[in-house]
């Protein structure tokens, strides 16, 4: 099982994820989005960064790398695949995920600790919770505020593909633990599939211990748990 | 083939929040003007050969569908002048 960490030009979270999941014993390596995706790929991260600086959208140039057809046709095979915030923006901006995450209504970039509800546990990302569990992991970000036709919203909360809302210590969703303004509080959503999701927050830098809370390590357990058919 | 410029504008859906319009607007409020609200549009003029304006057009409207404007928060127009 190898997890492929595709580098963009400005991708920078990348050897974070490859620190992360190698100490979670999960095999990554990073790919260069020119190369393509390896033939033992098994699963794909899309790494935090700010790729082409943000030209145009965040996401919107690396989106259009020729490698991101290869991530959508791995995709549909089953192929896990992560978004994490730049990578989320690419996630959306390629249509792997619906929606769009744009600029905060802060107008600011925003680096802080927040709390996320979980809100489903039966996906591979959140095996290791329970549902509505509140866990703790880091943003950083300017462009994170997640936009959606209202209908549309209300079609993805049916379908049940919303996976994490920033909320409070103890779970309560609402604008004053919004950090970007999302729609709903929406922190982070599932594709087609419930093998491919995407989200603002950054789970590879809540998993070493060395570096504080490890929440996020059971997000990055995804990839085991699709390798062991959960 | 004829040369135009297409020029492709590219704005928030109405409703979409804009903080950096907001932004922009509270700037100049701090200048002194008086304003009842401001848009900010991206505004792409693209250089192009084409055997019709019509041609030009349908161009640059896929350039704007495939990239330039993001469908899920932008509405776009397309405008075409001989250069």
């Amino acid at each position: 099982m190898t997890v492929s960490i595709v580098r963009f030009g400005g991708s920078n979270c990348d050897r974070d994820a490859e620190r992360a999941l190698e100490h979670l014993g999960i095999d990554a390596e990073i790919v260069w989005h020119e190369d393509g995706l390896p033939a033992d790929t098994t699963g794909i991260v899309l790494p935090g960064g700010f790729s082409y600086g943000d030209y145009l959208r965040a996401g919107a140039m690396a989106a259009r790398s020729p490698i991101m057809a290869e991530v959508r046709e791995a995709a549909a095979d089953g192929t896990p695949v992560l978004g994490v915030c730049n990578g989320a923006q690419i996630g959306c901006e390629s249509g792997l995920t619906e929606g769009a995450f744009t600029t905060n209504e802060s107008a600011r970039f925003q680096c802080e600790r927040v709390f996320l509800r979980v809100e489903r546990a039966d996906t591979p990302w959140t095996d290791a919770y329970d549902e509505g569990e509140v866990i703790e992991v880091p943003i950083a970000h300017g462009e994170g505020r997640y936009e959606i036709d209202d209908d549309r919203l209300a079609e993805l909360e049916d379908e049940n593909r919303v996976l994490f809302r920033y909320c409070d210590e103890s779970g309560e969703t609402g604008s004053d633990v919004n950090p970007n303004g999302s729609k709903h509080n929406v922190a982070g959503v599932l594709g087609d599939r419930d093998t491919v999701a995407v989200l603002m927050p950054h789970p590879e830098r809540a998993t070493l211990p060395d570096v504080g809370p490890t929440d996020g390590q059971g997000i990055l357990r995804g990839f085991e748990s699709v390798a062991d058919g959960v | 083939m004829t040369a135009y410029t297409a020029t492709v504008t590219v704005r928030l859906k109405r409703g979409v929040l804009d903080p950096e319009a907001e932004t922009t607007k509270q700037a100049l409020e701090r200048l002194d003007f008086e304003l009842e609200d401001l848009r900010s549009t991206d505004r792409f003029e693209i250089d192009l050969d084409a055997a019709s304006a019509d041609a030009a057009h349908e161009r640059a409207s896929e350039m704007a569908e495939r990239l330039l404007a993001n469908p899920t928060i932008h509405d776009y127009d397309v405008e075409v002048d001989e250069r």
